[in-house]
């Protein structure tokens, strides 16, 4: 006999959406049909980044879905933010992707380690879409080796001054501010870094070369380069030396938003293959019917629920204000695999007609891979999690 | 300006419409309700008067307690309070009976719905609840302006548009493009569940209608492509196969 307990835990491990997350989903769905159905192929040709969407976002308190009221953004939990990026992702996975940055890193960074001032100052323009927000971490010669960056800030007087280039940035170019990391210490102490925030228009600092990409191709990936660009001492954020360890822990965060975009594209590609192989038919019956195509529908459903499961449980966890340094990189890990598996497998569903650009599948296929690779590759995750089991 | 909205709880319109126990029952299961899509305008319509001119939208739904999650979707659109009237809304004039009790006990200078539902697209509501409570009722309404006590309308009428003022109270079923509907957002879906949902029980209202049972339309044919230079053929299916000619 179970108890009230057991069904109430039974009901939150279903992780069945709740009001508010399907009235978000619904919401999504609402705009995407009418502001990035249409435009999207347009968009992914030109490798146009649609700024106006992102004001538009803004609008609909995606773009600070995780800040408090009080800095004008929407106050849901990750559980909500998981959900807004999976519809986000299903419809394109790209603006999934900049929606995703802006909240988890930038807008992501200030709010768990900004000060009052500095809160007060960026969150409600983030939070609105006013401002576009940029992270700096990566540079062109250090990804995960972050304790080697080249980057380098130095106290004079009442400012910093910047010297170097992050690259793969996503809004370097269009982002009105950025949260860059920068050597302040010794090469390959994970104290000699620091994080700062940067505004457009501060002499010394430009974006440069735009990335021309596979996929996730309207999001905008740029190099960010700084040039004795001087910056005020306040814009320091928490102490000098906290620069690393405070980028983990928005990367924690980062990651199941990182997962729940692998799930919206995972989502999608099953979605479409599988009214795909019920509409398609050859030898005078639907492809679903071989066993061929329905173990293929099998695997990719098996795959898709584990890959739901291991991003909630994330989200759920990290609502709760617990540690989730492991279950993050494991979601991301095993979300990100399965959103390339599934796509690929929806391509092969699809045939040929899945290798043109007449359906939505090969759009899946080029971008699902960046999941694998941006913000920390499936190859970092799992030393993540070896770590941690081996501490 | 106190202002009520109708609302209905429809399947969406991709729905896959099947029934059961022997046709006598739409299946639901896995079946998305969606507010009416008409009025979804009419609610639109009202948050902008509601924008314009002050005062207070409250939304009417007469169903049992599943229809609440598209009650708290137009509270987050931007209705201010919700009632609904716990009942199975078994045909348009128990609703309307329904509607007229509420109207009755409210103090509402306007009265929006939909021009009709999509699930049975009976479009009586509104004449009926005019009819109920001796108040003008007009559809479908296509553009609504108030000014003062009056407003200024145009509805569609065969062969061409009417322009009709009337004073306040009235009943008006809307369609588009009296307003473009509203995607809620974050803020609204907060606050959404804050907002008072006060439930209350129907009044004693005949129910006039039984249904005995429901039937599929017959499933389409499958699509013939004809040359564009056979002509003939192409009238000869027109006359003899489908009928038309």
């Amino acid at each position: 006999m179970t108890t009230a307990t057991q069904e109430i835990q039974a009901e939150s491990m279903l992780f069945k959406l709740n009001e508010n997350q399907q009235m978000i989903a619904q919401m999504i769905r609402d705009f995407g049909k009418r502001e990035i159905e249409p435009y999207r192929k347009q968009w992914d040709d030109d490798q146009y980044f649609p700024i106006e969407v992102f004001k538009q976002l803004g609008e609909l308190g995606l773009m600070g879905v995780l800040v408090p009221d009080t800095y004008n953004g929407s106050g849901f939990g990750y559980k909500e933010y998981v959900t807004a990026i999976v519809e986000l992702a299903k419809i394109d996975p790209a603006v999934g992707l900049s929606m995703a940055a802006h909240n988890s890193l930038c807008t992501g960074h200030i709010l768990q380690h900004g000060s009052e001032e500095q809160k007060q100052k960026y969150l409600p323009k983030l939070a609105t879409g006013e401002w576009i927000g940029a992270w700096g971490l990566t540079e062109p010669n250090t990804g995960s080796d972050a304790g080697n960056m080249k980057t380098v800030a130095v106290a004079d007087g009442d400012s910093w001054v910047i010297n170097g280039a992050k690259n793969f940035i996503t809004h370097g170019i269009s982002g009105d501010v950025a949260v860059v990391i920068a050597r302040t210490g010794e090469v390959g102490d994970s104290h000699g870094m620091s994080a700062f925030i940067v505004e457009r228009g501060t002499p010394g600092f430009k974006g440069g070369r735009k990335e021309d990409k596979l996929g996730m191709r309207c999001s905008e990936t740029s190099e960010m380069i700084f040039t004795d660009c001087r910056i005020p001492k306040e814009n320091l954020i928490g102490e000098v030396g906290e620069g690393f360890i405070q980028s983990m822990k928005v990367l924690d965060g980062g990651r199941i938003s990182i997962a729940a975009l692998s799930l919206g594209i995972a989502q999608g590609a099953y979605d479409a293959s599988l009214q795909y192989s019920k509409e398609r038919h050859q030898f005078n019956k639907p492809i679903a019917s071989f066993q061929a195509i329905a173990f293929k529908l099998a695997d990719m459903a098996t795959k898709l629920e584990a890959a739901k499961l291991m991003t909630f449980k994330a989200a759920d966890m990290k609502d709760k204000g617990m540690n989730v340094n492991v279950e993050s990189a494991m979601a991301k890990y095993y979300a990100s695999e399965a959103s390339v598996e599934l796509s690929t497998e929806a391509i092969q569903i699809f045939g040929g007609y899945g290798y043109t650009k007449d359906y939505p599948v090969e759009k899946y296929y080029r971008d699902s891979k960046l999941c694998t690779i941006g913000e920390g590759t499936s190859e970092i995750q799992k030393l993540v999690i070896s770590r941690a089991l081996l501490k | 300006m106190n202002i009520l909205v109708c609302i209905t709880h429809v399947p969406d319109t991709t729905s896959r419409i099947s029934f059961t126990d022997n046709n006598t029952k739409f299946d639901t299961s896995g079946v998305q309700f969606i507010i009416g899509p008409y009025d979804d305008y009419a609610l639109a319509r009202a948050v902008e008067l509601k924008e314009a001119n002050g005062g207070e939208v409250t939304v009417l739904n007469v169903g049992p307690a599943d229809t609440e999650p598209t009650i708290r979707k137009a509270l987050a659109i931007g209705a201010d309070k919700a009632i609904r009237v716990n009942a199975e809304p078994v045909d348009s004039f128990y609703v309307a009976q329904q509607i007229a009790a509420v109207i009755k006990n409210g103090n509402y200078d306007l009265i929006l719905m939909g021009r009709e539902s999509i699930d049975f697209n009976g479009g009586m509501v509104h004449g009926m609840v005019g009819e109920l409570l001796n108040l003008p009722a007009f559809s479908p309404v296509m553009k609504l302006e108030i000014e003062g006590d009056t407003a200024k309308m145009s509805r569609e009428i065969e062969g061409g548009k009417e322009f009709i003022e009337a004073k306040l109270p009235f009943i008006a079923g809307c369609q588009e493009p009296i307003a473009e509907w509203k995607i809620p957002n974050m803020r609204g879906i907060m606050s959404a569940r804050k907002k008072p949902l006060e439930v209350i029980e129907p009044t004693d209202s005949v129910k006039n209608t039984e249904v005995s049972s429901y039937e599929l339309p017959p499933a389409k044919g499958d699509v013939k492509m004809i040359s564009k230079d056979n002509v003939e053929e192409l009238v000869k299916l027109l006359k003899e196969e489908a009928k038309v000619l």
